[in-house]
């Protein structure tokens, strides 16, 4: 059982809220999709040709990958709403919170449509035309002002406040920064329209981090039963050299770049840096599973543990890419897909889905077994897959740095076939444990309304 | 910690962060590399096919086709506009017509000035860093 403090704890962590969970019901929608497009374009690397002519891969990907994006940030701002809600009683503008939904619900729908027909116009991983950046925008500025007057002033706030308040903005700033490139005097140079890009994108992610690492901590406390850790000195110090690390260490895209040495410089020593956070995860291990363990949360905990293992994979891949010596190898190959991947799936999605459980409050047994199930079946797959693409990287590095004038591109893909195909396997491995969780998670929910 | 020190670490990182921001947003990058008009509707184009979802540029995109950084310099004009007619078995006909294919042309021509596909053509010092 849960210590709880006092009253005040009471009140902050047992606010049963449903606020958000229009946001999480289409942000698990979006989930599925991702899977079922990946498991297409996946499908198009085994067998060459699949779909050239209706469905081909310029559709495919990011019809995959704006669903993925957009599951984390929809969930992300129903967490974020719901958790706020907890925190301070209520939202500041429920209005407001509407409309955010709302806007983010027709914009992502026509986005996908578009894709469907094959209409594009923007860039890597916002490939839609920029006007529908617009209700984007709009939306997020609407959640800003929630964020910030839900929460009111700055005085004497938990870490995971701070992350929020961080993180909102930050995403705002990048995407906006994101869109420089339609202003001709950043996109006729580019070197200086990809320098810019990659910017952006790299503290973009590190800002909806900010949004999924704040609410964990947030869980964290909810689980143990104390706020230590989020007035503690050592949450803020980690906090700081987050935003460090998110303002200043996107320079792997563009190691290649014919930019200024300084950039490589910066981002290699920033990045550096997170080999504290990398010291701090493995100092943390035992501890962190011995106490929770027995806990009234334990699907919540189950799935933080093991976006922990991620996290501890994650950084050792994204540290090593940071090395500019060992960066030009990996550049270019899978092995960025297999930290993409790992990232978005192995952290962000775990994470996410264990805030999903606690704000769906699931304590029936047996959706914990089926749910563990589908937890185990998506852990086991999920290590294969990434182990396939970061094979098939390696053999595409050397290729690249060997034979890159005397084996043609197909036939060395060709010789990648094998991995390619236990990736295929093992990605509908996952993709079949994931809908097991996210089908169970709709059936609780179903039985507990009626 | 008190709210003072936060507040004054959040507040120079800040001034750091967008320090920099406005430093890169006016350096300027590789002259060499400027895009003529015909070029800028190259990208354009580009990004409207969405050519980038199978196509890296400086070891950047989808990974299914090949990069084409440097396809300027290693095929004729008439190779790039070949491909483009016909495709490939996975990549489909765009059946661009000839003044699209310039475009596109100009723009992988822009990015050839400097751009390296090849990572044997760069250096690795031994303080970890590489160089051109
Ligand atoms: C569905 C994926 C896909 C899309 C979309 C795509 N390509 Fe390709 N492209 C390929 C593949 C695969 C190859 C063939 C590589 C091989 O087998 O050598 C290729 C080859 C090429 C080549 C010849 C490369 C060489 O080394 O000879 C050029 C040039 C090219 N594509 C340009 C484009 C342009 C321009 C666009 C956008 C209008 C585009 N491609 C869109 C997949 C694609
Ligand atoms: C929650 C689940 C998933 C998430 C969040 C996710 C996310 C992503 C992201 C962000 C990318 C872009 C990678 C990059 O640019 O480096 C990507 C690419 C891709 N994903 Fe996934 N993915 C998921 C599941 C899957 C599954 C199950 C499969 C297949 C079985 C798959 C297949 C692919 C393919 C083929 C690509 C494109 C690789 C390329 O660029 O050539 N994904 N995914």
């Amino acid at each position: 059982m849960v210590v709880l403090k006092d009253n005040e704890f009471k009140k902050k962590f047992s606010f049963n809220n449903i606020v958000g969970t229009q946001y999480i019901f289409v942000a698990l929608i979006l989930l599925l999709c991702t899977l079922l497009f990946g498991i297409l374009g996946a499908f198009q690397y085994v067998i060459p040709g699949l779909f050239r002519n209706i469905f081909s891969f310029e559709k495919v990907r990011p019809l995959h990958v704006s669903s993925a994006v957009f599951w984390i940030l929809l969930s992300a701002c129903g967490v974020v709403n719901n958790y706020l809600a907890s925190v301070k009683g209520k939202l500041w503008s429920n209005k407001l919170y509407i409309w955010q939904w709302y806007l983010f619900i027709i914009a992502i729908l026509t986005i996908l449509v578009s894709y469907f027909f094959g209409i594009f116009g923007g860039r890597e991983y916002w490939e839609f035309s920029p006007v529908l950046a617009i209700p984007i925008i709009t939306a997020w500025i609407f959640f800003i002002i929630n964020v910030f007057k839900s929460i009111g002033n700055f005085h004497n706030q938990p870490v995971y406040i701070w992350m929020w308040m961080t993180g909102v903005v930050f995403f705002l700033f990048t995407f906006l920064e994101s869109y420089l490139w339609l202003i001709p005097a950043f996109r006729t140079n580019v070197v200086k329209d990809m320098t810019i890009q990659w910017k952006s994108y790299g503290s973009m992610v590190g800002g909806w981090n900010m949004l999924i690492y704040g609410s964990s901590i947030y869980l964290l406390d909810k689980i143990s039963g104390t706020e230590k850790y989020s007035y503690s000195k050592i949450a803020f110090a980690l906090y700081f050299l987050g935003l460090f690390n998110l303002m200043f260490n996107w320079g792997h895209h563009i190691y290649t770049l014919p930019i200024p040495k300084y950039i490589q410089y910066i981002s290699y020593a920033v990045s550096m840096t997170e080999l504290l956070l990398l010291g701090r995860i493995i100092y943390n291990w035992k501890t962190s599973i011995n106490t929770a363990k027995k806990h009234y949360h334990i699907l919540s905990y189950r799935f933080l543990v093991a976006a922990d293992v991620w996290i501890l994979l994650t950084l050792l891949l994204a540290i090593a890419m940071s090395i500019p010596a060992i960066n030009i190898y990996t550049h270019g190959t899978h092995i960025t897909v297999a930290h993409t991947m790992g990232a978005t799936i192995g952290i962000n999605s775990f994470l996410l889905l264990s805030f999903v459980f606690d704000i769906f409050n699931i304590h029936k047994q047996k959706t914990i077994h089926t749910i563990t199930a589908g937890l185990y079946v998506t852990l086991a797959a999920l290590f294969i897959f990434w182990l396939s693409l970061i094979i098939a990287g390696i053999l595409k590095a050397n290729w690249q740095m060997n034979h890159y004038n005397t084996i043609p591109f197909g036939v060395m893909m060709h010789t990648l076939q094998p991995y390619f195909i236990s990736f295929l396997i093992a990605g509908i491995i996952a993709s079949i444990g994931i809908f097991i969780i996210v089908f169970t998670l709709f059936n609780h929910n179903i039985k507990q309304k009626s | 910690m008190s709210d003072k020190i936060k507040v004054f670490v959040l507040l120079g990182l800040l001034f750091l962060f967008f320090g920099y921001s406005f430093y890169l947003y006016k350096l300027n990058y590789s002259p060499e590399n400027s895009a003529t008009a015909l070029a800028d509707k190259g990208k354009k184009l580009w990004q409207a096919k969405n050519c980038g979802a199978c196509h890296q540029i400086y070891g950047l995109g989808g990974y299914l086709g090949p990069d084409l950084t440097n396809i300027y310099s290693t095929r004729s004009k008439e190779h790039i506009k070949a491909f483009l007619h016909t495709g490939t078995n996975i990549m489909p006909a765009f059946n661009l017509n000839d003044s699209e294919v310039s475009q596109i042309v100009a723009y992988l021509k822009s990015i050839d000035a400097t751009g390296i596909a090849a990572p044997s053509r760069l250096k690795i010092k031994n303080d970890g860093s590489i160089e051109r």
